[in-house]
């Protein structure tokens, strides 16, 4: 069993820490690396055997891979066969007797009783139709075995290729008898196994990002060490952006009040909020994101990024935990790395994995000093940009309320995509905006404009402006992109006094929807959760993330893959957003090349038995 | 065959034994065997809480509040407004006042040429990018700008973040690792700070602008060096300065820098937030300032929300160094790109940049002039190079209290902002390295006249006076 144990560390490795300076970890990893050369067949197998072994131990074997437990869906509902150790119960995610240990799941019934008991000043509790159905199907052990062949055919011929070929890249000049700046390894990856996918990644474009897009072709005569433009442009659907609500738009109110908004303001305000930039248009966007949102107060900063990063150190400090979900967003991990506090980082979505760090923490303390932890914070996000899941959020909330924890929730992907009125995954379950005690978000995405903010109770935004280091040291807002903030985040509202923004958001949840369950149809694997316009196809192999990048590329459909290091390195991925800004024709032109490109390069992996009939747009019609 | 043998010779041997020493060796491994088996006492097991414990514990934990409180009249609850553009002159909370506070050293801040543009490029291409750089977030003018910057600069490569704390923040950390060495000025700024802090590297602090106490560190290094020679190889060692300090206003002394650097085998990296496009013949910074050609230094990081007037900022230096952050610098890869029509005001300053060189002269006499006139004020130190176009004011006679110097220094800005004046005290947090002395910090912008600079020094002595 012993190198089983290794194995399932270097899983652990990959999947815990993922995507924070990849490469470094990378080189962490070269030496698990080795070990698969000699063993690629037997992870896999091997993870089933610990699986199975684990069931009959007390405690939760902390190895286990979070795709071995589906959290499914409508699964139930196809009369599917799901993993042993997971039952289904309409629509909700339950899982029962996990590996012994008590369901820390609510059933649906505990939730009502939260939703009601809520509620007391009168106001009915929402019922609200929960449909959290997400699914992470297991990858089929031929793919697995496939892959992890693939990947070291390719380190292999790179190796090889680095034997005997120099690279064309720049040297190092005039530094002789320095120590080298770049790690070997890390460069090797680059230029061996990297280079030969290149070109899925940095496409230059030069259009709006709207429901379609103009790329600036290029091409590449000596695979991938340098590119030229060939002075043609490709018109293509843009499956690529993060357009949730269409506000890319180059004309309409949005960028006429930007442009006004320059010619009053001005680019820039050379100065940082707290010396002198501080103009109307902030405080006027800060007015109008705690009113969206339903808070007493928010803040707002120049980049959604940096207000993760430079704010979670004025939050929580040394002597503090938090709890963090192992896909987490880079800029979360660097705030988090930066404020010094304890981290620990819980399996996705994972309220079992949650609820046992947490109650850890709270009964033995600090682990060296016995004291009790000064903090406990959980760091969340809304939708995972990269699973396409949506948060368990009352579950969480009650968890934390149990455990007096606070929570972070980053709702950079879900703000104005998901829910009724747009305001994000609250909006989706019906819950209370004082529960969470820190919303973050981006204007980025759905606002189709740049910055982020936080928001929440007076007391918490006033020690951001009084602490944050944003605030302190970085600069103030562009008053054009506050601006097409404002007037976006005001349709939505229908404050302008059209349906406007009520019809996009209805129309973004009607294409998500549609869009994911005519995949389904197809018989691809798609992760995540049936209302999340982030849609990962999974395509396994490194190699293949290229092959359908480039082939969707011809047929004029421009995505997004992801691969090793950003994901693990079994779950190569494609990744859709889907706007509210795509009619039913173009997304059955994209399914329609999708479901022709699945046989040719083999993506029909899902073993689950596809839904027969015909998938109405528009429906909400469970069953399917 | 042998088998057998052996059976038959163990059955021999057997018989041969007396009996009871047959029970004695039973019973030997019997015990033995329950010396393997038995279950044991466990104190640990004894220690374990019961779940009614457990219940307890959790009930009885009262956490910290998420935030403190904060004095309400805390002076960043209630920041300064500013209506309108903040050019020349502008509007602080209804005064109408000269502009000597914001960064905007070049007066671009409202130039028709630059709005034009960024409007243009937003009828174009909309306001937000909606994706980071590799997510097709690259657009045209993005790679234009790039273009555009490393041939300003001379240089080979260049890239573009989208906001200038995450670019030297990033930065730092796509070069500097767990165990590398970095050498440091105590006095820079803040986003540095956070790229050190990211990087996990040493930090080895010299004294601000001080190549004697810098050279003593680096001693250090060589020496502990000479005694691990294997660690030394794989140490990379860092050093970084900025060109012009924000917290003093000082430029930094960079051919003897450069000479350590040789010595020691450093790379250097530079952030010329504010050093960018005031200093040198034509606004390249300190390098072309003091004339050292730019392959010395390894990289250089610029800000371009001081005199570029957007959002932004960028790093350039040779492919071989900055093309690595493209994948390695964190606010790069995982942050959208910066907004079209910011891009393009960018490019249009450029622009206006190499079309007139003057700028640049003028703004350094602009410098002089203000250093001159502020340095007859009595009441205060002034810090900063003549050359500077950031200097910071400090109290001749400081009271003990930081805090009641920070008021002091308040109330003198509050009436020159009602005096016509608007200069701003300096905003730190209280989580600096080393928190700089507080201060009040003038700019300078290449479109003052002489009778402005005059007025200056007379409504800031006035102010010294009165409230002092
Ligand atoms: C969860 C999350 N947080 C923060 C960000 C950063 O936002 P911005 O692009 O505005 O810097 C992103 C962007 O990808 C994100 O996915």
């Amino acid at each position: 069993m012993t190198p089983v144990w290794i194995l399932s560390d270097y899983y652990n490795n990959i999947n815990c820490c993922i995507s924070f300076n990849i490469l470094q970890l990378l080189k962490k990893n070269l030496i698990f690396l080795k070990i698969h050369v000699f063993l690629f067949a037997v992870p896999n197998l091997s993870s089933r055997l610990r699986f199975q072994s684990s069931s009959s131990d007390m405690t939760p074997n902390p190895r286990l891979r979070r795709s071995r437990y589906i959290f499914a869906s409508n699964m139930a509902a196809n009369g599917a066969v799901c993993s042993s150790k997971t039952k289904l119960q309409d629509g909700r995610c339950v899982v029962k007797e996990v590996n012994g240990v008590r369901n820390i799941f609510s059933e649906q019934v505990e939730y009502s009783k939260l939703l009601e008991t809520k509620d007391s000043n009168g106001v009915p509790p929402k019922k609200k139709p929960v449909r959290s159905k997400e699914s992470f199907e297991e990858v089929p052990l031929y793919t697995a075995v496939m892959t992890y062949l693939g990947f070291y055919l390719l380190m292999f011929l790179g190796y090889f290729n680095q034997l005997f070929f120099t690279p064309k890249v720049a040297m190092e000049k005039n530094r002789e008898g320095y120590v080298p700046l770049f790690d070997r390894f890390e460069s090797f990856y680059l230029r061996y196994v990297y280079r030969r996918v290149r070109d899925c990644w940095n496409q230059p474009i030069c259009s709006v990002p709207g429901a379609e897009i103009v790329l600036k072709d290029r091409i590449t005569k000596d695979y991938g060490w340098t590119f030229e433009y060939t002075g043609t442009f490709t018109k293509c659907l843009n499956l690529g952006s993060y357009n949730y609500l269409g506000f890319a738009e180059a004309d309409g109110p949005c960028a006429d009040a930007a442009a006004e908004a320059i010619e009053m303001y001005g680019c820039a305000m050379c100065s940082t909020v707290q010396e002198l930039g501080t103009h109307p248009l902030v405080v006027e966007l800060e007015r109008t994101t705690a009113k969206f949102l339903g808070t007493e107060d928010a803040i707002v900063f120049g980049m959604g990024f940096a207000t993760n990063s430079l704010n979670l150190p004025s939050l929580v400090s040394p002597g503090c935990l938090v709890l963090s979900d192992e896909k987490n967003h880079a800029s979360l991990i660097l705030g988090l790395r930066l404020s010094g506090a304890t981290i620990k980082v819980f399996r996705h979505n994972n309220m079992l994995s949650l609820e046992k760090l947490l109650r850890d923490a709270v009964i033995y303390g600090q682990p060296r000093t016995r004291r009790p932890w000064k903090k406990i914070l959980i760091v969340v996000e809304g939708v995972f940009s990269m699973e396409g899941s949506i948060v368990h959020l009352p579950d969480i909330i009650r968890l934390k309320k149990k455990y007096k924890a606070y929570l972070y929730l980053d709702e950079a992907h879900s703000i104005g995509a998901l829910g009724e009125n747009g305001r994000g995954v609250l909006d989706y379950y019906g819950c209370d905006p004082n529960d969470v005690d820190i919303l973050m978000g981006t204007f980025t995405k759905s606002f189709g404009s740049a910055g982020g903010y936080i928001a929440g109770s007076k007391r918490l935004i006033d020690h951001l402006r009084v602490n944050s280091h944003a605030a302190c040291y970085a600069s103030a807002m562009s008053p054009p992109i506050a601006q097409q903030i404002i007037t976006s985040m005001k349709i939505i509202m229908g404050e302008d006094g059209t349906l406007e923004g009520k019809k996009r958001i209805i129309q973004l949840a009607r294409n998500a929807r549609y869009f994911r369950r005519r995949l389904k149809q197809i018989g691809v694997i798609i992760y995540g959760n049936d209302d999340s316009p982030v849609v990962p196809l999974l395509v396994y192999m490194f190699s293949k993330i290229g092959a359908v990048v480039r082939t969707l590329r011809t047929r004029n459909i421009a995505t997004v893959g992801v691969g090793f290091p950003a994901t693990p390195l079994m779950e190569g991925r494609i990744r859709f957003c889907i706007s509210a800004s795509h009619t039913k024709e173009q997304l059955d032109k994209a399914l329609e090349v999708i479901e022709e490109i699945s046989d040719t390069l083999g993506l029909r992996y899902s073993q689950l038995p596809r839904f027969k009939g015909e998938v109405v747009y528009g429906s909400d019609d469970e069953s399917q | 065959m042998a088998t057998q043998w052996v059976l038959l010779e163990v059955f021999q041997a057997l018989n041969e034994v007396p009996f009871y020493h047959i029970f004695l060796e039973v019973g030997l491994l019997m015990w033995i065997l329950w010396l393997i088996f038995h279950k044991s006492y466990n104190p640990k097991e004894l220690e374990q809480l019961t779940d009614f414990e457990k219940e307890k514990l959790i009930e009885e934990w009262t956490p910290e509040p998420l935030v403190g409180n904060v004095a309400q009249n805390h002076p960043s609850l209630k920041p300064r407004m500013v209506s309108g553009k903040a050019g020349k002159f502008i509007n602080v909370d209804g005064h109408y006042c000269l502009n000597m506070a914001t960064h905007n050293y070049l007066g671009f801040v409202g130039n028709k040429d630059i709005e034009e543009s960024a409007i243009k490029t937003l009828q174009k291409y909309g306001v937000g990018s909606c994706g980071p750089r590799g997510f097709y977030g690259t657009v045209d003018v993005h790679l234009d700008l790039e273009d555009r910057l490393t041939e300003f600069m001379k240089m080979e490569e260049a890239v573009v973040y989208s906001y200038g704390f995450s670019t030297i923040a990033s930065a730092i950390p796509a070069y500097a690792k767990r165990g590398d060495v970095i050498f440091v000025d105590e006095n820079v700024n803040f986003a540095i700070q956070k790229g050190l802090d990211a990087s996990r590297s040493k930090i080895r602090f010299f004294k601000h602008n001080d190549m004697v106490d810098l050279e003593r560190l680096l001693m250090d290094q060589a020496a502990l060096d000479k005694k691990n020679p294997k660690k030394a190889q794989v140490t990379r060692r860092f050093l970084i300065v900025e060109g012009i300090y924000m917290n003093s206003g000082n430029i930094c002394p960079l051919p003897e820098l450069v000479e350590l650097r040789k010595k020691y085998r450093l790379r250097i990296f530079v952030d010329e937030s504010i050093s960018f496009a005031t200093l040198g013949d034509h606004g390249r910074g300190v390098t072309e300032y003091y004339n050292i050609p730019r392959e010395e230094v390894d990289m250089i990081s610029c800000s371009m929300e001081w005199s570029m007037a957007t959002i932004g900022g960028f790093c350039v230096g040779s492919s071989f160094v900055v093309e690595h952050q493209r994948l390695s610098g964190l606010g790069y890869c995982f942050s959208a790109s910066l907004p079209p029509l910011l891009a393009a005001a960018a490019i249009t300053s450029l622009d206006i940049m190499e079309k007139d060189p003057t700028l640049f002269k003028k703004l350094q006499q602009q410098c002089q002039l203000v250093h001159k006139a502020l340095s007859t004020l009595p009441l205060f130190i002034l810090q900063g190079d003549p050359d500077s176009p950031v200097k910071h004011l400090y109290l001749r006679n400081p009271p003990n209290c930081t805090n009641h110097e920070f008021n002091l220094l308040s109330k003198i800005a509050d009436f020159c902002i009602e005096h016509g004046i608007a200069v701003v005290t300096a905003a730190y947090l209280q989580t600096e390295k080393f928190t700089p002395r507080n201060s009040i910090r003038v700019t300078v912008n290449n479109m003052l006249t002489g009778d402005e600079i005059n007025n200056v020094a007379v409504v800031l002595e006035k102010a010294s006076s009165e409230v002092l």
